[in-house]
């Protein structure tokens, strides 16, 4: 029997927020057992194979042509936008019922690691192919993946990369590449950069098939001198050449501690085991199983604010609100209230990724909290609100803490949740928007 | 975390996106920057300072057009503008069609426009390079804003040093003190939770963790609603949605959410109402176009030039406006060559301008740096930016730029009229 307090916390960070029942769960089952299970998942996903990729339809775009009249562009904006709120919606849903949650927080930390906006790229065909990318190559090597969005049409259109030709290269993608995505600022030279382009020059999108493929016309073929290398560098090699540098291992042990453990600094010690696990196959499963079980990983609790989709996902799960059978009204509610909080997936508002921390914590993202949890609340069934309503006020409360798995209530939160006792949706609601439930 | 260490991370981790960074407990409502109205403390002739931050590096050369210079032209086919295009300023020189407000203010000379100003050794990354601008050190970027640190030898209050984003950008964070992000939208608690609950979840508890503590000191805000005084109105909400047409957009790297002219809005009324904040920060975003410029750079310009010359404007109907100072600039301008995809890669030195109905203005400060003797393909700066900081300091702020810069001893004399 594992510590519940140290098993929620795991899962608090590797799930979208986990039920207590999960939490029981993974306290019997023990903390090895619990990890293979989030990390190497074998048996079959029924959440995600019910949640399955939305049928988009075509691209309305693909039928247009340069004789279209305006109307017709019109609708076609429209029809585009319908998709893109189809995706987001879809997306939101599998957060909710996949099983495997942990391929999930990776696909959304690849999301916002590669952040790419549809507000920009304005397809959700595209946008639906770059999810797919990061799902098929979340966890395995990161060379697979980088190579994979280094062709992912979504990410080159992003960053300017189809405007990137052999005669006047497009800095935009190469310096990303570098800064945010594998090296961190610092470990390479503008020279680096400029060369870098010139190696990712040549990539073109087919708008109307959403398929990106090498131009050898537009491409530079010549040699590059590239953090001291010089060579006919395509993107392949480009990419092995910076996932060979020291400074990569090393940056995305920082970015992963960040996200799934804290954001304050990593331990020199823990970014050096992380970097250890690692190497040499670039495997992000063993980083994410080093950064989980390394000595100071039980100490970063409180350390992360809840990102507004983890805490609003997180919620559902906990109150068993299946976001499919809300009624439409309240779905848009809720995606709207994910604008309100400034995270509406599939649009980061920077190419530098989501906010963390503090950031998200404000008056006006408070406002809208209290909105969403008085909205859920509202939803919550008999299951959810029979235990809130038995026994004492103390009682409530330890009921409360259970089902949403917090660890335990401070003195000034028991005056409000008190205060609140003798309504279980108010006590509900209470207990969502409390500071305790939301940093993780 | 304290704010200085978030920030020390931050900087590490090289997103910081300007506005990273929040403020601690020091975040305020509107109203309690509007209690602040006719403080005696306020000395008579004490200037205001507002900075704009322009985002994603904006294009300095089609902004402030050298466009008699044929280099200008043979390094931009596609992207450049004739001399019939730009609204002249002189024989050499003239501005983006889009700044017709801005024009008008340079005619009557309530505009100044600084040239070639950078630092050494320019970063091209848009984080960094905006880290540079904000500490005021680009030798080693720390942890404090250079307004920041301006606040912490006026006493450190911080409703001297107000942003209306819901994030403090970091050139208000002090060492020992940080401005205040003031939430613009107003305060309607949904029913559900009674005011009760709210005010006893404000509360400190001791020994949490500091972000619980924080997401506890926003319960504490929130008591303050009744009190939000209603003459106040609301700034408009973000306008997020996506454009109806083509029109191509930048990527995004960071900027307000709040429209421009909703946040110049409120500082108008901040102004006019005589409050004690001698500094505002306001914000721009999507400069960053790395493709199909021309008409994006022409729409987001225009934007800059509406809100900018109508806030300048009615400052100057006002006595307290008459004392107010705008200084607008970006991270860095752009390639001088523009590349093939109708955009232009980062670049180094640009354009800073610095308005008010008081300025020096009417005038060209510093040269055109030259579109042919250059630094790897981007201009060369003739001034640093210190300069300028140093004379709001001293000129508007009335405090001594050597404390806050680092010892910088350059100036740039006569920046400002007189009120």
């Amino acid at each position: 029997m594992a510590d519940r307090g140290l098993v929620a916390h795991l899962l608090r960070r590797a799930t979208f927020g986990p039920t207590s029942a999960e939490v029981d769960g993974a306290a019997a089952a023990g903390v090895e057992s619990t990890l293979a299970a989030l990390l190497t998942p074998t048996d079959a996903d029924a959440g995600a194979a019910a949640t399955p990729v939305p049928r988009l339809g075509p691209d309305p775009y693909s039928a247009l042509t340069r004789g279209s009249s305006r109307e017709e562009r019109q609708r076609a904006n429209q029809q585009r936008r319908e998709q893109i709120v189809t995706l987001g919606q879809w997306w939101v849903v599998r957060l909710f019922a996949a099983e495997h949650q942990l391929l999930e927080k990776t696909v959304f930390f690849w999301h916002g690691h590669w952040a790419t906006s549809v507000q920009k790229v304005k397809s959700a065909h595209l946008m639906l192919g770059q999810l797919q990318t990061m799902r098929t190559h979340a966890r395995g090597d990161f060379a697979v993946l980088a190579k994979a969005m280094l062709r992912d049409p979504a990410l080159i259109f992003w960053l300017d990369g189809q405007r990137n030709t052999r005669k006047a290269p497009n800095e935009n993608l190469a310096r990303e590449l570098m800064e945010l995505f594998t090296l961190g600022i610092g470990s390479y030279t503008e020279e680096d950069i400029r060369a870098g382009a010139r190696a990712l020059t040549g990539w073109t999108i087919d708008r109307t098939t959403g398929r990106a493929s090498l131009n050898p016309r537009r491409h530079d073929a010549g040699a590059k001198t590239i953090l001291g290398r010089t060579a006919n560098f395509d993107v392949d090699s480009y990419a092995d050449l910076l996932l060979a540098q020291p400074a990569h291992a090393v940056f995305l042990a920082r970015r992963l501690w960040f996200r799934f453990a804290s954001g304050q600094p990593i331990p020199t010690a823990t970014e050096e085991r992380l970097v250890a696990a690692y190497r040499p196959g670039r495997d992000v499963t063993a980083m994410l199983r080093a950064l989980f079980t390394d000595e100071a990983f039980p100490a970063t609790r409180g350390h992360l604010v809840k990102q507004p989709v983890e805490w609003a996902v997180g919620a559902m799960r906990q109150l068993g609100l299946n976001p499919t059978r809300l009624a439409p009204e309240k779905r848009r509610q809720l995606l709207g209230g994910l604008d309100g909080l400034g995270q509406v997936p599939l649009r980061p508002p920077s190419v530098g990724g989501w906010p963390a921390g503090a950031s998200w914590l404000t008056t006006s993202s408070i406002q809208v909290r209290l909105r969403l949890a008085a909205g859920f609340a509202a939803e919550a069934g008999a299951a959810v609100l029979d235990p809130l309503a038995t026994g004492s006020a103390e009682a409530k409360l330890d009921a409360l803490a259970r089902l949403l798995v917090v660890n335990a209530w401070t003195d000034r939160t028991r005056v409000a949740l008190t205060q609140s006792a003798d309504e279980p949706r108010r006590l509900l609601a209470v207990g969502l928007v409390s500071p305790e439930y939301t940093v993780s | 975390m304290d704010t200085v260490t978030r920030r020390k991370f931050l900087i590490a981790s090289g997103v910081v996106a300007g506005g990273a960074l929040t403020a601690g407990a020091t975040a305020y409502t509107l109203w309690d920057i509007l209690a602040t109205a006719a403080d005696p403390r306020r000395e008579p002739g004490a200037r205001t300072l507002v900075v704009v931050t322009l985002y994603g590096g904006n294009d300095g050369l089609a902004t402030v057009i050298p466009y008699a210079d044929p280099a200008y032209h043979d390094a931009r086919p596609g992207l450049s503008y004739s001399a019939e295009q730009v609204l002249r300023i002189d024989e050499s020189t003239g501005l983006n069609p889009s700044l017709k407000g801005l024009r008008q203010l340079y005619a009557n000379d309530r505009l100044a426009i600084v040239r070639g100003v950078g630092y050494p050794q320019p970063d091209r990354s848009h984080f960094r390079s905006m880290d540079i601008w904000h500490t005021g050190s680009p030798e080693r970027p720390g942890n404090t804003g250079w307004l920041g640190r301006w606040l912490d030898t006026a006493g450190g209050d911080p409703r001297l040093a107000v942003s209306f984003e819901p994030v403090l950008p970091p050139l208000l964070a002090g060492e020992t003190s940080a401005g205040a992000a003031v939430a613009v939208s107003g305060f309607k608690v949904p029913r559900g939770v009674p005011q009760k609950a709210l005010e006893a979840l404000g509360k400190p508890s001791p020994g949490e963790p500091s972000l619980q503590a924080r997401a506890s000191a926003c319960f504490a805000e929130l008591g303050k609603v009744d009190e939000m005084i209603t003459d106040v109105k609301e700034a408009a909400a973000a306008d997020d949605a996506d454009s109806d047409d083509d029109t191509p957009a930048a990527t995004a790297t960071g900027g307000g959410r709040t429209p421009l002219a909703a946040q110049l809005e409120l500082v108008a009324q901040c102004v006019e109402a005589g409050v004690s904040t001698r500094v505002f920060s306001v914000s721009l975003g999507g400069f960053d176009f790395h493709a199909d410029e021309k008409v994006a750079q022409e729409r987001l310009l225009a934007v800059l030039d509406s809100a900018v010359s109508a806030f300048v404007n009615r400052m100057g109907l006002s006595e307290r406006g008459q004392k107010v100072v705008v200084l607008v600039y970006s991270e860095f301008g752009r390639r001088v060559r523009a590349n093939a995809s109708d955009g232009t890669d980062h670049g180094t030195a640009s354009n800073v301008l610095v308005a008010g109905p008081h300025v020096a203005g009417g005038r060209l400060i510093g040269e055109q740096p030259s579109l042919t003797d250059l630094d790897r393909g981007d201009l060369k700066s003739t001034i640093d930016f210190r300069d300028i900081y140093a004379s709001l300091l001293s000129d508007a702020l009335g405090a001594d730029p050597g404390r806050i810069l680092g010892g910088w001893t350059g100036r740039m004399s006569d920046l400002l009229g007189k009120p």
